[in-house]
């Protein structure tokens, strides 16, 4: 069942065109990659999605129904969750504050006070964080920034999560630790959009990848058949 | 070891609020009108401020227009001032200032912060430019004539509504919104992303600062028997609050109430002694407090504690 | 009826060239140092005081005067941003942090200047007549004041255009206000040319003061006005842009003179209506970023 979709969703800054027509669709529980050179559209991909910017033209669906230009607090309560590239986190918050924040406004139902905190401290301690609530969360490191992202868009309770380069500028220790988080968030029933540049996360967790180029979609498919093509060959190693 | 019978740390605080309290709600008893009228004038000074920073300080959008909002209060109490009971008018002021606000805080909220800063910096300008211009074309008349109040009541007003927003500003705080305002100022988009309807919740916010600064207004405006834009409209009532509140500190809640405190004491022994130099004394301290007291009076509280606790530690270790 | 059309664009080409002065001030101030200088219409206010009293005192002529209030102005701006807003800068964690801080810091100042002269020259209005010679153009008189001061600051601008453009300091200035990381690894003296950039904002304030003192009574409350105008203009061509402000001061020059026909006393109703039109519909203004 198609969860999330997009038809002919174009984007264009200035002369430029970010996103150009493209057609995506996820179904409910997959996890799929998201992949492409630099500036090929991604993260305005995902702006698009959440929210955060309106298209000039096309559809997005949510379920079959149309989020497309809806506000990002609104597409949240939906269902649509996600993580950032440049880690977004309430820097001055305590870090329990921060995921607390998802719990009490992101949420489809309202939720009682004292759920939501329940539901944070359970966050937390899935992603890994039980000792920091307390912290100021511009005091973590950088990975551990990343986690508290994630348990802040999970607060939402999101039936589709957004995760933006998750791996970026971590070791390979903590890029093994997210797979391992990334395999626990699939198992709660979550289904996965993923940007990543870090090929082997990409090939090893995802059922399926999309790939963009100058805002186009060049190419879909499994790991495999994308690993294989040669348009994709050629882009990446063309560049 | 004896046990204290009371614990001082927790109790420290009530007692204060209960002194000054009972203090300020007997001072028509004891204290001389002069004194009476000094501290309605402080209590309106801590309205100003800390209304400021109700909106201004979780959300970092720095708003210059509580003059307005003061002036539209001051405008209401002239306008309804014969017309309605003194606690209807007071209502209006507020209510007055609120939709005022809102209408401002729709169109410029969704605009970044400088811009909202510059808006609401012109608004001043903007309202007296536009009550000049009517009362000039239309009314024909300049300026008006306010009901008097007795002194007493105005610092009874001033108290209860200094009160109410203590309450509010203390309930917010505490509560999700205050986290949402708070997540607001830290980070906008991401803030939306959870679920936050920052414009929504930012326009509410402002306007009800404004309400507190409207009212506030409309209840000097009796002390004052003739008021017209010049008067009403006056950029020093968009300075004070936001010097006081800078002053005082952000960083703790009362900060910005010891701030107006002792910056309005400053102003009317100034005003007093010397009157020609006391907008070029306020603009300097405001000036120094940014570049060598960023947190203001309350982050040197930290500070000193930590050099205290340090200095004891130097002392007690071996 | 073509003489009333003729008239009102006059009139406002003379009011746009006095806004296109002030705004190229403040644009320089925004756009390069980076300072929201809520205090540049006391600048202006100074200027204007100031050419009062050589004429009052000294009967010194305005445009004599030019020689005083420009580089007075700007070497109080010099000095003012090597004191307050270079240790600002330095202080000030974030950009974000700084923008905020040097408007606020510049709110104080606005209330330092105003305080200072008020003791020096009192509340009261001044005025002095100067070349009211009354001049025809098409049908209706202008003072020949007014007419030199359009000239001067058309003259003004193109001066300034040419030293942009043509000179090394002026295309350093340009840099900077573009990309003052880069300007600064090629070579461009950054922490000079932001103090440079606020002092010649402050000189063409004190200029612009000098201008408005020819035509109009001035006083010590006269610079709130300017500085909301000054704002308005460069926000209307683009925060930042120094052509963009130049324009603007004209296009605002040419709507204050119609509303002024029709409705005089709405003027500034008229452009913060324009203001807000155009921050909702354009944020980044006609020549913005």
């Amino acid at each position: 069942m198609r969860i999330l979709e997009g038809e002919s969703v174009t984007k264009n800054f200035g002369g430029l065109a970010a996103v150009a027509q493209v057609d995506f669709a996820v179904h409910r529980g997959e996890v799929v990659g998201l992949i492409g050179p630099n500036g090929a559209g991604k993260t305005t991909l995902f702006n698009l999605i959440s929210g955060a910017l309106v298209p000039k033209s096309g559809t997005i669906r949510l379920r079959g129904e149309n989020i497309t230009g809806l506000k990002p607090h609104l597409i949240c309560r939906k269902g649509v969750a996600r993580t950032f590239q440049s880690v977004k986190v309430f820097g001055h918050m305590p870090v329990h504050a921060n995921v607390l924040v998802g719990a009490l406004f992101g949420t489809p139902n309202r939720m009682s006070a004292e759920d939501a905190n329940r539901e944070t401290a359970e966050l937390l301690e899935f992603v890994g964080l039980s000792g920091a609530g307390a912290l100021p969360a511009r005091d973590l490191t950088l990975a551990n920034q990343k986690r508290l992202e994630v348990a802040r868009a999970l607060a939402t309770q999101p039936e589709v999560l957004l995760l933006d380069e998750l791996m970026a500028g971590l070791n390979p220790t903590e890029v093994a630790e997210t797979m391992d988080l990334v395999a626990k968030i699939r198992e709660r029933g979550i289904t996965l959009l993923m940007i990543e540049h870090v090929m082997k996360a990409i090939m090893c967790a995802c059922d399926r990848i999309i790939v963009l180029h100058h805002g186009k979609k060049i190419a879909e498919g499994t790991p495999q058949e994308v690993a294989t093509s040669r348009t994709v060959v050629e882009v990446y190693l063309g560049e | 070891m004896k046990t204290p019978w009371v614990d001082v740390e927790r109790v420290r605080v009530p007692a204060l609020l209960l002194i000054v309290s009972a203090l300020l709600a007997t001072l028509t008893l004891y204290a001389s009108t002069y004194t009476v009228i000094f501290i309605t004038s402080v209590l309106m000074y801590i309205v100003l401020t800390m209304s400021w920073v109700l909106f201004s300080a979780p959300t970092g959008y720095i708003s210059l227009a509580p003059a307005a909002f003061f002036g539209v209060g001051i405008y209401t109490s002239a306008l309804l001032g014969k017309e309605l009971p003194l606690l209807l008018v007071i209502l209006f002021g507020g209510l007055a200032s609120l939709c005022l606000a809102l209408l401002v805080g729709a169109l410029t909220l969704r605009l970044r912060g400088i811009y909202f800063a510059i808006f609401t910096f012109g608004l001043v300008e903007l309202i007296k430019h536009l009550l000049l211009w009517y009362e000039v074309n239309m009314t024909g008349t300049r300026g008006r004539f306010v009901i008097v109040v007795d002194n007493n009541t105005i610092y009874y007003v001033m108290v209860t509504i200094l009160v109410v927003l203590l309450l509010t500003v203390h309930l917010i705080k505490g509560s999700k919104f205050g986290l949402a305002l708070q997540s607001i100022g830290e980070d906008e988009d991401a803030a939306a992303h959870m679920g936050v309807n920052v414009n929504r919740l930012k326009t509410v916010t402002f306007a009800a600062s404004a309400a507190f600064v409207g009212a506030a207004g409309a209840i000097m405006a009796t002390r004052w028997t003739y008021i017209d834009p010049y008067i009403a409209f006056d950029p020093l009532f968009s300075f004070m609050p936001v010097l006081m509140a800078i002053f005082g500190g952000l960083g703790q809640f009362y900060g910005p109430i010891i701030g107006a405190t002792i910056l309005a004491f400053l102003e009317e022994i100034l005003i007093t002694r010397f009157p020609y130099y006391y907008m070029l004394i306020f603009g300097s301290v405001l000036v120094v407090t940014i570049l060598y007291l960023p947190d203001g009076l309350a982050g040197l509280v930290p500070k000193l504690r930590r050099r205290i606790s340090g200095r004891k530690r130097a002392h007690s270790g071996g | 009826m073509l003489v009333t059309i003729l008239d009102i664009v006059i009139a406002g080409l003379l009011l746009g060239g006095l806004y296109a002065l002030i705004a190229i001030g403040l644009s320089l101030q925004y756009g390069v140092a980076r300072v929201l200088n809520i205090s540049h219409g006391e600048f202006i206010m100074l200027g204007a005081l100031t050419t009062w009293s050589l004429h009052h005192a000294l009967g010194i002529s305005p445009l004599a005067s030019l020689a005083v209030c420009g580089p007075v102005a700007f070497l109080l701006g010099f000095v003012i941003h090597r004191t307050l807003f270079k240790r600002l800068l330095r202080n000030s964690g974030s950009p974000a942090v700084f923008e905020a801080n040097s408007m606020l810091a510049s709110f104080g100042l606005l209330f330092i200047i105003q305080n200072v002269a008020l003791i020096t020259w009192g509340p009261e209005i001044r005025g002095y007549s100067y070349l009211a010679i009354p001049v025809d153009l098409a049908g209706a008189l202008f003072g020949a004041n007014r007419l030199v001061t359009l000239g001067l600051a058309l003259a003004i601008g193109l001066a300034f255009y040419l030293f942009l453009t043509r000179t090394r300091t002026g295309k350093g200035i340009r840099a900077a206000a573009q990309d003052p990381a880069t300007a600064a690894l090629m070579g461009v003296d950054i922490n000079n040319m932001l103090a440079l950039c606020f002092a010649l904002g402050a000189g063409m304030a004190g200029i612009a003061g000098m201008l408005i003192s020819m035509s109009y009574p001035v006083n010590a409350g006269m610079g709130l006005e300017y500085t909301v105008i000054a704002i308005i203009v460069v926000v209307l061509g683009g925060l930042g842009s120094i052509p963009g402000s130049f324009i603007g001061g004209f296009v605002l020059g040419l709507i204050g003179s119609l509303v002024t026909y029709f409705e005089p006393g709405l003027a500034l109703v008229a452009y913060y209506a324009i203001f807000i039109l155009l921050l909702l519909a354009r944020p980044t203004g006609i020549m913005g970023k």
